[in-house]
């Protein structure tokens, strides 16, 4: 107890292990926090998640936060659908066979850019004929622009900036080329004065105020339903933005967070402790025993690692556990062996052990009682600097694009941000949330490791 | 016995060391890549086509019924299969696998073509070895021997502001260089726009060899920079502490009560002993630096064996990725046996003989 008692009064004299000390508690806290609040098979679903999942979402948005930063602010995402109670005005009445049914959404739009996309996703229960709808957009000085009458059949959605007759009528009104998500928010004041010249999107900006849609939809039996939910989707997300696929960023870090931890602690700590055992048993019974432990380090050493770790991935598994095995296989007969053997060498030599042969203590008795024990404290330092070459191997692999397949991982981000050119877009969010976490993990891990380097060998240990 | 001769003795050791680990490591290449079949059923597939095609296009056949054809196709690569001694069982053939790797006859490539048009996937792999061996080249002769001066310009500095930057910075290489390679082009292609995003030479290819050769090294900032920015600052730490330790020893100062000139003091008491050490882990690190080329490259968009790897790796392209994999362990054992060579030099045990060795 003395030993680690000094040992903490000590620490305290390194501010770097001080932080990284909080670093490391900080990650643990919210790895044990991310694996509690999003249990593992909800995580996988989440980061499996198709549109229905994630369909809410704008498409590459950046975190929420960013509009702190800006002058002209990001809009957040206007979700009003009429299956919840409140949020979308809805009558009906009785016509013909069937019903109609008018649905008024209202929002008020305060943003200084334009939504990405406005989409109108349409949920209709039928038994024969599919029901026919007809809008109109009104916007805050009261233009009126008839979105078109078209039918909805299951899972039917009507993306304003994609149909072709809106766009035309947008144009009709407005006398330029825009989309017609654009178009419809646009303030007419901002648009150019001169219509035959190109229009510069910079210039424009939307109408801030109180817009409404009107749907009047008409169905064919009684029975017949129709719901619809209105989508302008914002600028911005959340606290750590969307990617491609419209997924919460936030999952995949949360969820990094565990699986870079845990296979960083496994890795280092098994490869250690596994390389010290072999290096004390080569040091102890030497002869053909140290001589065949050095070669195979040797050979080791000329196997290009990475490359058999891509083909195991791409070969047998690209599990994230097969890949930790393979791994420690491939480490344990690392350069570790040849430090481990200079200080067992020395150890050998030392009075005590003799002293436990002379009392007849058997040969593993000496090496797991005796020998790795004094040396257990050295190992600590070059345990802690050792689990971010692991942490940045797994994210590297799925840089690779041999990532777990199912574990939302901070490596699997940053593909997923390479593969859709996130730099090249301006999307630095995307690459700077995970990249930032690695960072930080491996900062914080090398910089206990430093200290604890210091601590233990006071005479800055090399060779 | 003379030194040149047990130097050429230590050498040929080295070598035939270094080759017996080449081939163990190529084995087990073979193994890995092997554990799905994937080799075997490559091979069989190819085989079936090249019989395939044959067959079916050769004119002298063209009254031949389908079914007929068929069954020749079969009978052939049944043939042909025993030939080349696919129908062995896997020990055997993995030795055949071995002779081929060994002897970079690597087959082609499933779908890959070279910038030549070949299909061998010799000829691809040999294509991108020149950019690679520019780059991993340039960036470790760059780190070896800025590590090293500015290693002994801080000892000499012990404890200066410029030594304690370089020890707070320490902790910055637990990342790799791919990973400070998104940063610095995050900041200086992508915002500042200073610096290419990538590549190697620009699309249209400057038309002089020195604006090419000037091209090239803009190209190359960035990928030193990151480079650099993973392993100079531990390497010039490690450094700086060993020649501390050594410069305290009893013989220097010796010499230094004698009245040596610092210069001298240096060379010939803390640099002379110390460089075999430090060649030593300066191998452990290129060995390192080479496997992360592959994602390195990949970063940089650099047209080397490591973009050519995560491309193979993209198209599921076996025969490339294999025959990159048996590369890498060429170059590897290649680098060790360079570094044992300036070893060999440094060493005066080596030259002079001692009884241990290795």
């Amino acid at each position: 107890m003395g030993f680690l008692k000094s040992f903490f009064r000590e620490l305290k004299y390194y501010p770097s292990a001080i932080v990284g000390t909080l670093i490391i508690v900080a990650l643990l806290g919210v790895a044990l926090y991310a694996v509690i609040a999003i249990p593992y098979h909800r995580a996988v679903y989440l980061w499996r998640g198709t549109s229905e999942v994630w369909y809410r979402n704008p498409k590459m948005v950046p975190p929420s936060w960013v509009n702190y930063f800006r002058t002209k602010k990001l809009p957040t995402t206007i979700d009003l659908d009429s299956r919840k109670e409140g949020e979308v005005q809805r009558t009906e009445k009785k016509l013909g066979d069937g019903k109609q049914i008018e649905l008024t959404y209202e929002f008020d739009y305060t943003a200084d850019e334009f939504p990405p996309e406005i989409v109108l996703y349409f949920y209709p229960t039928y038994a024969a004929k599919q029901p026919f709808v007809s809008g109109e957009w009104i916007t805050p000085d009261g233009r009126k622009v008839r979105l078109g009458n078209f039918i909805v059949t299951q899972g039917y959605s009507f993306h304003m900036g994609q149909d072709k007759d809106l766009a035309r009528r947008v144009r009709r009104m407005l006398h330029v080329d825009i989309p017609a998500d654009i178009g419809l928010l646009v303030d007419p004041a901002s648009l150019p004065k001169d219509t035959s010249q190109p229009v510069d999107h910079k210039d424009l900006r939307p109408l801030k105020g109180h817009y409404k849609l009107h749907l009047s939809i008409i169905t064919f039996s009684p029975q017949d339903e129709v719901q619809a939910e209105l989508l302008v989707y914002g600028g911005v997300y959340g606290i750590a933005g969307t990617d491609h696929l419209r997924r919460d960023l936030m999952v995949g870090l949360l969820w990094g967070t565990p699986v870079a931890m845990a296979f960083g602690l496994i890795s280092a700590l098994v490869i250690g402790l596994a390389t010290m055992i072999i290096a004390a048993i080569g040091v102890w019974y030497g002869g053909v025993v140290d001589d065949l432990i050095q070669r195979i380090t040797e050979i080791n050493m000329v196997l290009p690692f990475l490359p058999i770790l891509i083909m195991v991935g791409i070969f047998v598994s690209r599990s994230l556990w097969v890949i930790m095995v393979v791994t420690i296989a491939l480490s344990i007969f690392g350069a570790g062996i040849k430090s481990y053997r200079a200080m067992f060498l020395q150890l050998r030599e030392s009075p005590y052990i003799e002293a436990a042969q002379a009392y007849g203590a058997g040969n593993s008795r000496i090496i797991f009682l005796y020998l790795i024990p004094r040396i257990l404290p050295m190992l600590i330092p070059g345990f802690i600097s050792a689990i971010p070459s692991f942490v940045f191997l797994e994210a590297s692999l799925a840089v690779l694009g041999i990532g777990d397949p199912v574990l939302p991982t901070w490596g699997k981000i940053i593909q997923d941000a390479q593969a859709n050119a996130a730099l090249y877009k301006g999307l630095y969010y995307w690459i700077l949330e995970p990249s930032v976490l690695l960072m930080v993990t491996g900062l914080g891990f090398a910089l206990l490791g430093f200290a604890l380097d210091r601590i233990f060998n006071p005479r800055l240990r090399q060779e | 016995m003379g030194s040149a001769k047990r130097f050429a003795r230590y050498l040929t050791f080295k070598l035939i060391l270094l080759f017996i680990t080449t081939v163990i490591g190529v084995y087990i290449t073979i193994l890995v890549a092997n554990m799905g079949g994937y080799v075997d059923k490559l091979r069989m597939s190819q085989l079936r086509e090249e019989i395939g095609m044959k067959i079916m296009r050769d004119p002298s056949l063209r009254n031949v019924p389908t079914t007929q054809k068929k069954k020749m196709i079969e009978e052939k690569v049944r043939l042909e299969a025993e030939r080349l001694g696919l129908d062995k069982p896997f020990l055997i053939r993995s030795l055949y696998f071995l002779r081929d790797a060994m002897t970079l006859n690597l087959g082609r490539a499933q779908f890959m073509v070279s910038d030549s048009g070949s299909r061998q996937v010799k000829a691809i792999i040999l294509e991108r070895l020149p950019p690679t061996l520019l780059l991993m080249g340039t960036s470790f002769f760059l780190i070896f021997f800025l590590n090293l001066f500015i290693g002994l310009a801080l000892s000499r500095q012990y404890g200066s502001w410029l030594d304690k930057i370089y020890i707070t910075m320490a902790p910055l290489s637990a990342a790799p260089a791919w990973f400070y390679g998104i940063f610095l082009i995050l900041v200086f292609a992508a915002w500042l726009g200073w610096l290419p995003f990538g590549g190697m030479v620009d699309a249209p290819k400057p038309p002089t060899a020195w604006l090419y050769a000037l091209n090239v090294a803009k190209h190359m900032i960035l990928p030193l920079g990151a480079m650099l920015l993973s392993s100079h600052f531990i390497g010039v730490y490690g450094n700086r502490t060993f020649f501390l330790i050594y410069s305290s020893e009893d013989y220097v100062d010796l010499a230094r009560a004698k009245g040596l000139p610092a210069r001298m003091l240096e060379r010939r008491y803390i640099l002379r002993p110390t460089l075999p050490t430090i060649v030593t882990n300066f191998l452990l690190s290129v060995i390192t630096l080479w496997m992360g080329a592959i994602i390195f490259e990949t970063v940089f968009n650099w047209p080397g064996n490591g973009r050519l790897y995560y491309q193979a790796i993209g198209m599921k392209d076996v025969p490339v990725i294999v025959g990159n994999t048996i590369i890498y362990a060429y170059l590897l054992a290649i680098s060790v046996f360079l570094l044992d060579i300036i070893y060999a030099l440094l060493d005066p045990r080596v030259r002079v003989g001692s009884s241990r060795q290795g």
